[in-house]
């Protein structure tokens, strides 16, 4: 069932509004080729990646694992903790709390694992391109 | 009408408290748009915004009359299930902040389109991008336009339904003037003002609600459940969703994968100049919105305690009207005249950050860059995005007309399955999957917006049920009332296997090149 699809016509693609090229690009605009290549990238992602993947899985599991308590551990989630609070409701408040601690520790950590290391990316590639 | 007896807050107060949003929001709209004829001002607010700024403005875009009326009614009603709503919608800014925010501000210039066509065959992806966007938009615009119908019904004591539609109309033709006027600043200003009177509106009824149960959460609970028709079962999960668990977990699932697919939240992200303040406005987004919707919490169980379920289902508004109720139980005609604005305001606000994203959309995606090959001129383009937003307006208010009275938060939670189904897989994979290529992107928008319209034709929405749109046929194939749990996977898959069967390539330098533009911001 693979479709068939027409030679691409590749002139078009620079000329037009390629989307992201904000200003007209100048004559010489960044090697974008050659920073992917680069080392200091290349650890950039991977860490990038490792961390916002990793957090992904921690919130998603830990939703999920509510989600379905609330939908299969009915009499669990209602079983009175103090006066008429169940562990239901505080499950889901703890939903809100996990959810502030997961953005701070984000906040806390691109400032000093990504930040610095964009500017640093970012200024070597003015760098060449002057 | 046991409501309209008893003289529920006085409609001419309600209608000058509104009145005065209005006037005071056209004015900050008018005065902050004086230069706008560019394409950059009109889609962008020309990224000038602050993250602070942005992020309540975007909290502003998000929280709407569903999660006003509709989570504290269903809250009200059926006490947990309800509040669901609240912890879905939360944890969802979880995705935007780790994975779309800041790479989408880095890759895109105005719309959604922008991302997902940068390394694929631009024509037939932008349209679309096009599509998703004017399809999950209308969704979404209908449930707050139909949310005005039951606020209008309520608290400017129109009981007819052709009075409804005209308030509708009135209601549309002002959210268009905002956009016309205002561009992305002007609708961007006016999130950041309502957004401030909500969320300080909320955080008062809370701490009066807390106060007067002697600041104990049992005292309140128990209160609730005293009021309520399903008793103790309020307190516990299940009293909404408790015969059909895979229902609750496919609601889950779009609630939590439907906000960073939303068109409008998405576009919010070209509003300020970096990625850095994009993750700011994140932050300040959740901050504020885990503020509003613990509040719900408590004003929708407020509202069971105070006002009493019953009450609340036999008022004009039904479910919806849990929260105005509640306001004219603890502070008369005033609060209610307060909360009566804020909710209309909310949907004003909500409804033209709504057209501004599709009239960008379709002058951007398809106007600009299928039209015009990419050559059209700003000026036209933005008379292009000003028409679309004139038409939007119009088939908003007759959306609106038509779907009165269908329930808030619910009608939502469908616009946030098509979110997550068409455009969540889309926007990941070409974020971070080197292989996806433009047969994979069609592939996977195209059969998560099919299978969604598909299910939720064939669900009991539509059909089969009592509260159904066509109560009296029954085709509902389908059980589930959220696509949710069936569409996102099926795009995810669909997504893949696009990319695996088919022959084209993906560009390899444009895909290094959207690597290092998304993650450094290089280039913009």
């Amino acid at each position: 069932m693979t479709e068939v699809v027409p030679p691409r016509p590749r002139v078009a693609t620079f000329g037009g509004i390629a989307p992201g090229a904000a200003a007209p690009a100048p004559p010489a605009g960044p090697d974008f080729a050659a920073i992917h290549a680069s080392p200091a990238f290349v650890a950039l992602r991977g860490r990038f990646r490792r961390f916002v993947f990793g957090m992904t899985a921690v919130f998603f599991v830990w939703y999920l694992t509510y989600v379905l308590l609330a939908a299969y551990a009915k009499d669990f989630m209602a079983t009175r903790v103090t006066g008429s609070v169940t562990v239901g409701l505080i499950l889901g408040l703890l939903q809100f709390a996990s959810t502030i601690a997961i953005t701070a520790c984000y906040l806390r950590w691109a400032r000093s694992r990504i930040d610095p290391d964009v500017a640093a990316i970012r200024a070597a590639a003015q760098g060449v391109a002057r | 009408m046991i409501l309209a007896s008893e003289g529920v807050g006085n409609p001419t107060l309600n209608t000058a408290v509104f009145a005065a949003f209005v006037v005071v929001t056209l004015y900050v709209v008018y005065r902050v748009s004086s230069r706008n004829s560019s394409t950059a001002d009109y889609y962008a607010a020309g990224g000038g915004f602050s993250g602070v700024q942005n992020g309540i403005a975007l909290s502003g875009d998000f929280l709407s009359a569903a999660s006003f009326l509709g989570i504290a009614g269903a809250i009200a009603i059926n006490g947990y299930d309800g509040f669901l709503y609240s912890i879905g919608f939360l944890v969802a800014w979880l995705v935007n902040l780790l994975l779309v925010a800041e790479l989408v501000r880095n890759t895109g210039r105005f719309t959604m389109g922008d991302v997902i066509a940068f390394r694929m065959r631009k024509r037939p992806v932008r349209a679309a991008a096009a599509t998703s966007t004017l399809v999950i938009s209308f969704f979404y615009m209908l449930a707050q336009m139909a949310g005005a119908g039951a606020v209008v019904a309520l608290l400017l004591d129109v009981q007819s339904k052709a009075g409804q539609a005209l308030v509708i109309a009135v209601v549309g033709l002002i959210m268009v003037l905002y956009v016309l006027v205002g561009g992305m600043k002007g609708t961007t200003w006016v999130q950041i003002i309502k957004a401030s009177i909500l969320i300080l509106c909320v955080v008062l009824m809370t701490v009066f609600l807390l106060g007067k149960f002697g600041f104990s959460m049992t005292a309140l609970l128990e209160e609730a459940a005293a009021n309520n028709s399903k008793g103790e079962a309020v307190l516990e999960p299940g009293a909404q969703y408790g015969s059909s668990p895979l229902d609750f977990i496919s609601l889950s699932l779009a609630l939590i994968l439907g906000a960073a697919g939303l068109p409008h939240v998405l576009m919010r992200f070209y509003t300020v100049p970096n990625a850095t303040e994009a993750r700011r406005s994140v932050v300040w987004a959740v901050g504020t919105m885990t503020v509003f919707y613990v509040s719900t919490l408590v004003i929708g169980y407020g509202a069971s305690a105070l006002v009493g379920s019953e009450r609340i289902l036999d008022s004009t508004g039904g479910v919806n009207s849990a929260a105005p109720l509640l306001a004219f139980e603890i502070g008369g005609t005033v609060l209610l005249g307060i909360v009566a604005a804020v909710a209309f305001a909310t949907i004003l606000a909500v409804v033209a950050g709504l057209t501004i994203t599709a009239s960008a959309s379709f002058a951007h995606d398809v106007y600009a860059g299928i039209f015009r090959h990419g050559r059209a001129d700003a000026a036209s383009e933005v008379r292009v995005a000003r028409i679309t937003a004139v038409v939007i307006g119009a088939l908003a208010i007759i959306g609106g007309i038509l779907a009165n009275g269908q329930n808030v938060a619910f009608l939502v939670a469908l616009a946030f399955a098509f979110a997550a189904s068409a455009n969540l897989s889309t926007i990941l994979y070409s974020l971070f999957w080197k292989r996806f290529n433009t047969t994979g992107t069609l592939w996977a928008m195209y059969s998560g917006l099919g299978s969604c319209l598909l299910l939720v034709f064939f669900s009991p929405v539509f059909s089969g049920s009592p509260n159904s749109i066509f109560s009296g046929a029954d085709f509902a194939l389908f059980p589930l009332s959220n696509p949710g749990i069936v569409s996102i996977p099926v795009s995810f898959v669909c997504g893949y296997l696009g990319t695996v069967l088919s022959s084209d390539k993906a560009d390899e330098a444009l895909q290094k090149e959207m690597e290092v533009r998304s993650l450094t911001g290089i280039g913009r």
